[in-house]
C-alpha cells in the first residue's frame, strides 16, 4: 500500500507539540511591534506590518485557553491562510517540518491536554512523540471568531 | 486564440457605440433634420454589428442589422422619423444593452426573445407579410434557391444597381481552423457589401458544420473581378468562383447607389482587432467574467514612465551619496528632497490613470428623463454640466445607482405637472441640473429641480405617525430634512411604479457613505430641491490627522474633521450619562477616546483638554485625544478578512516607522449620542 505522507510544521505551545499543515502556512516571521486592535475579541492581539501588507495576530495561548505566555527569543509568529483569511499565529516556538505518514494519524480524542477537540484534526505519532494536528478552518472560524460577525450584525 | 482579450475590449466599445447612438437618437429626436446625428446612429450601429459579427454575438449583429435597415431607409427619405421609430430605436437600443450586460457576465449571450423588437422594428417600415431579410437565427434548411425574402431583397439590389454575385470558395484541405478562415472572407466581403445568404446557414459555417467549401451570395457595387482580388489575397483558400446571377433585363434601372458600401469600408477598420474570432472560441471562455478596464490617454502612461525613469536616476544618485566616505549632509538631504518631489508626482501620476470622466455615468441620464418624462406626461428638460470631471473608476461604478435614484426622484416628486406648473405661473418645461465639479479633494455632484420642494410639514406628519418623536418634541428645521434618509422612509402619498416605496434615500446615504462621501439636501418650498453630493477624489489615499491615545497612535481621516479645539475640563457635564459640553453655546457631545477604545476604564481628566471635533452630516461630536501628532497622507489597507467590519475601525496604515496605525471610523461613535 502506498504510504500517503503530509507535511506539517511543528510548533510548541507551552509542553506541547502541534502541527499545522504546511501548505497553510506561508511564512514563518519573528516577533514584532503588534498594533493592538480596540474592541477586537480577545485573543486577537491586533496586527502586524507584513511586508506591507496589514496581517492580523492572534494569540493561540489565548485561543486554547492555556495560561499566558513570556516573549522569548524563540517566539514566533507563524502566517497561514486558510480560503480568504489571512491570519498570523503566535507560538512559543517554531521547530521544525516532519513528514508524517497517513496511517500514523489517529483521530482526535474526545479530550487531549487542554485543547477543545474541535480543533483538532488527528494525533500524529513519531518516533513516540504526539503531535497534534491542528483543524485551522475551525481555529479561526468556530463560533468566538464569528462572535465578531454577530456583533457587526446586531448594529 | 485569446477570445477573452477582445471581449473586454468588445463590451467597452459596444457600450461607448450605445452611448453615442443614444446621444444621438436624442439630439435627433430634439432637431430631426440633423442628418448628421442619424449618420453618426448609423456608423455605430454599424460598427457595432462588425463586432458582434466576428465575436459571434448573433443576436446584437441581427438586431442592429434590422436597426440599419430603418435608417437607411430613413436616410434616403423613404421613411419618416416619427415620434414611434424613435421609440422602437430607443427599445432596440435597450434591448442591446441587456444583450451587452449579459455578455459583460457570462460571456454569452443572454437568452433573450427578439422577436417582438424585430416585428416593432419591421413593422414600421414594412407591412407585416413583407419583412425584408429574415435572418433571425432559426433552423430552416433551404438548400436549393433564395427563398421568399432572399429574393425579396436581391430584387431590391438590383433595382437600386446593385449586384447578386454567387461566390463559392472552397478551402485548403489542411485549414486548420475552418471556421476562422470563413470569417476572414465573410469580413472581407462585408466590407464592400451585403451578403445575403450562405450555403450550409451561417451559424453551420460558425460550426464547422461544413466540409471544405461554402457559397455566399453577396449584393454589391463591385465587380466581379474586383471581388476576385480581394479573396485571392486571403491565405488557404483553394478555389474561389465568383458568377454574376443578377438577371439582365433588371439592369436598365437606374436608381440613386446608396453610400452604403463606402461607410463600410471606413467603419470596418474598428472591428479589425476582433477578426478571426468565432463562435467555437467562446465555449472555452464562456464562464469567464470581465474584468474591469480603464482606457488610458497614451500621454499619460509616457508621463508614469517619466516619473519612474526618475526615480532609477535618484536611486543612482543615493547610492553614489552613500559609496562616498565623508558625510555630505546637504547633498543627502537634497536627494531625499527630489524623492519626495517624484514620489507625489508618481502618486498623482496613478491617480490620474485611474480616473474616468464622469460623463460615462452621465450619458444615460438625457435617455431616462426622457422616457420618464414622456411616461408621466411632464415637459422637462435635463441640463448637465461639468461631465468632463474624473473621478476614480472605482466611484464611477459605484455612484450611477445613487444618482439614478435621485434623478427618479426628481422627475418624480420635484416637477410638478404641466397643468400644475401653469397654474403657478412657473415655465411649462420643468428643469433639472446636474453638475459636477472639483472642489478641493473632492468630487461634487449636484442634482437640482426646479420643482415644488419637499414639504417639511408632511415630513414631520410622517415623524409622529412613525412615533419616531412626540409632538411635542423640539425638532429645528435643519433636522427635519434627515428624516428623510431613514429606512423606510417616503413622503409620497401614491406609490408609482418609479418611487414612493420608501427604498431609496437611506440606500443612496449609505451607498454615498461607503464611499467615503457624504450627501447633503437642501429645499426651499416651491423653488425646488438640491441634493449635494461630495466624493473623494480616490479611496486608497487619503488626508488624515494622527492623534495620539495613550501610548497608541490612531488616524482620523481630514474629510471627517471639523477642527481641533482645546476645552477646559470643568465645562464638561454629564446628562444621562453622556458627556457634554456648551462649544459655542452649542451642546457638544463629548467622547473620551480613552475609554471607548478601552486603553481605560474611566477617563481622568486634566485641566485643559485636547478634542477633535468631528462631523457627521450636520452632527459634530468631540473626541478627546492626549495629543495631536500630525497631519498625513495615508495609504487605507484593509485589516484583513478576519477582522472585516469591526466597530469603530475603517481601517489601517502603515507609519513612516512600519508600524501599523488604526483608522478611526468617526461614524460608529455617532451611535449612542
Amino acid at each position: 500500500m502506498p504510504k500517503e505522507l503530509k507535511q506539517f510544521v511543528i510548533f510548541k505551545l507551552g509542553d506541547e507539540e502541534y502541527g499545522v499543515n504546511i501548505l497553510q502556512v506561508k511564512t514563518i516571521e519573528r516577533l514584532m511591534e503588534i498594533t493592538r486592535v480596540p474592541k477586537a475579541p480577545d485573543f486577537v492581539e491586533g496586527v502586524i506590518n507584513l511586508r506591507g501588507e496589514v496581517v492580523p495576530v492572534i494569540d493561540l495561548r489565548k485561543r486554547f485557553e492555556l495560561p499566558e505566555r513570556t516573549n522569548t527569543d524563540n517566539t514566533r509568529i507563524i502566517i497561514v491562510s486558510i480560503e480568504d483569511i489571512t491570519v498570523g499565529m503566535i507560538v512559543d516556538s517554531a521547530t521544525e517540518v516532519l513528514q508524517i505518514s497517513e496511517e500514523s494519524i489517529d483521530p482526535a480524542p474526545s479530550i487531549i491536554g487542554s485543547i477543545d477537540s474541535d480543533y483538532i484534526d488527528g494525533v500524529g505519532k513519531i518516533d513516540g512523540r504526539l503531535l497534534i494536528l491542528l483543524n485551522l478552518k475551525k481555529v479561526l472560524k468556530s463560533e468566538k471568531i464569528s462572535e465578531i460577525e454577530k456583533a457587526r450584525e446586531e448594529v | 486564440m485569446d477570445m477573452n482579450k477582445y471581449l473586454d475590449v468588445f463590451i467597452e466599445e459596444a457600450r461607448e457605440h450605445l452611448d453615442n447612438m443614444n446621444r444621438c437618437l436624442l439630439g435627433l429626436e430634439r432637431s430631426p433634420a440633423d442628418r448628421e446625428k442619424l449618420d453618426e446612429i448609423f456608423r455605430s450601429s454599424h460598427t457595432l454589428k462588425g463586432m458582434a459579427g466576428t465575436m459571434g454575438f448573433e443576436k446584437v449583429s441581427y438586431l442592429t442589422h434590422e436597426m440599419e435597415n430603418i435608417l437607411q431607409d430613413i436616410k434616403n427619405e423613404k421613411y419618416e422619423l416619427s415620434e414611434g421609430v424613435i421609440d422602437v430605436l430607443f427599445k432596440s437600443f435597450d434591448v442591446l444593452e441587456e444583450i451587452i450586460a449579459g455578455i459583460a457576465q457570462n460571456g454569452v449571450e443572454k437568452d433573450i426573445d427578439l422577436t417582438e423588437i424585430l416585428n416593432e422594428l419591421k413593422g414600421r417600415i414594412y407591412k407585416p407579410d413583407d419583412g425584408i431579410s429574415q435572418e433571425e437565427p432559426k433552423k430552416k434548411e433551404k438548400l436549393q434557391e433564395f427563398n421568399r425574402y432572399e429574393k425579396k431583397i436581391a430584387d431590391e439590389a438590383k433595382r437600386q444597381g446593385f449586384r447578386v454575385f454567387k461566390i463559392l470558395i472552397q478551402l485548403n484541405e489542411d485549414c486548420v481552423l475552418k471556421s476562422a478562415r470563413a470569417f476572414v472572407v465573410f469580413n472581407n466581403l462585408e466590407k464592400y457589401g451585403e451578403i445575403i445568404k450562405t450555403k450550409p446557414q451561417v451559424e453551420d459555417i460558425e460550426d464547422e458544420k461544413f466540409d471544405d467549401s461554402f457559397t455566399i451570395f453577396l449584393v454589391t457595387d463591385k465587380n466581379k473581378k474586383f471581388l476576385e482580388k480581394i479573396l485571392a489575397g486571403i491565405s488557404e483558400l483553394r478555389k474561389v468562383e465568383v458568377d454574376d446571377v443578377s438577371e439582365l433585363e433588371e439592369e436598365a434601372f437606374e436608381e440613386k447607389v446608396s453610400e452604403k458600401p463606402e461607410q463600410n469600408q471606413n467603419q470596418s477598420d474598428t472591428a479589425e482587432p476582433l477578426k478571426n474570432i468565432t463562435k467555437s472560441n467562446i465555449n472555452f471562455i464562456s464562464k469567464l467574467k470581465t474584468r474591469k478596464t480603464v482606457r488610458v490617454d497614451i500621454e499619460r502612461l509616457d508621463n508614469l514612465m517619466n516619473l519612474v525613469s526618475e526615480l532609477i536616476i535618484i536611486k543612482t544618485r543615493l547610492e553614489e551619496i552613500e559609496n562616498k566616505k565623508h558625510d555630505d549632509r546637504r547633498e543627502i538631504y537634497e536627494a531625499i528632497e527630489y524623492m519626495e518631489r517624484i514620489a507625489s508626482n508618481l502618486h498623482d501620476a496613478v491617480m490620474k490613470v485611474r480616473m474616468v470622466p464622469i460623463a460615462q455615468v452621465f450619458n444615460r441620464f438625457p435617455r431616462m428623463v426622457r422616457d420618464l418624462a414622456k411616461e408621466l406626461n411632464k415637459e422637462i428638460e435635463l441640463r448637465i454640466k461639468g461631465e468632463e470631471t474624473e473621478l476614480d473608476r472605482t466611484v464611477i461604478d459605484e455612484i450611477g445607482d445613487p444618482l439614478i435614484h435621485l434623478i427618479r426622484n426628481a422627475v418624480d416628486h420635484g416637477i410638478e405637472s404641466t397643468q400644475e406648473r401653469v397654474k403657478l405661473g412657473k415655465p411649462k418645461k420643468g428643469i433639472i441640473d446636474l453638475l459636477a465639479y472639483h472642489d478641493g479633494n473632492n468630487v461634487v455632484i449636484e442634482i437640482r429641480d426646479d420643482g415644488r420642494g419637499i414639504n417639511k410639514d408632511k415630513i414631520l406628519e410622517k415623524v409622529f405617525e412613525k412615533g419616531l418623536f412626540k409632538k411635542t418634541d423640539n425638532i429645528d428645521q435643519e433636522s427635519i430634512l434627515q428624516f428623510l434618509f431613514l429606512p423606510g422612509f417616503s413622503t409620497a402619498s401614491k406609490v408609482t411604479g418609479l418611487s414612493g416605496r420608501g427604498v431609496g434615500l437611506d440606500v443612496v446615504k449609505t451607498k454615498i457613505e461607503s464611499l467615503g462621501g457624504n450627501i447633503e439636501v437642501k429645499t426651499r418650498k416651491m423653488q425646488g430641491t438640491q441634493f449635494i453630493i461630495r466624493l473623494p477624489l480616490t479611496l486608497a489615499i487619503i488626508q488624515a490627522l494622527l492623534i495620539k491615545v495613550g501610548s497608541e497612535k490612531y488616524a482620523i481621516p481630514l474629510s471627517s474633521i471639523r477642527e481641533t479645539v482645546t476645552i477646559n475640563s470643568n465645562t464638561l457635564k454629564n446628562i444621562n450619562n453622556h458627556m457634554v459640553t456648551l462649544f459655542r453655546n452649542e451642546v457638544l457631545p463629548i467622547v473620551d477616546l480613552k475609554v471607548e477604545l478601552g486603553i481605560e476604564s474611566e477617563g481622568s481628566y486634566e485641566n485643559e483638554l485636547t478634542v477633535v471635533i468631528v462631523k457627521k452630516g450636520d452632527k459634530s461630536l468631540g473626541l478627546v485625544v492626549d495629543d495631536l501628532v500630525g497631519q498625513q497622507e495615508i495609504v487605507i489597507k484593509t485589516l484583513g478578512n478576519l477582522l472585516k467590519g469591526i466597530d469603530a475601525i475603517a481601517g489601517a496604515t502603515i507609519l513612516g516607522n512600519g508600524n501599523v496605525a488604526l483608522i478611526l471610523d468617526t461614524n460608529s461613535f455617532f451611535k449612542g449620542v
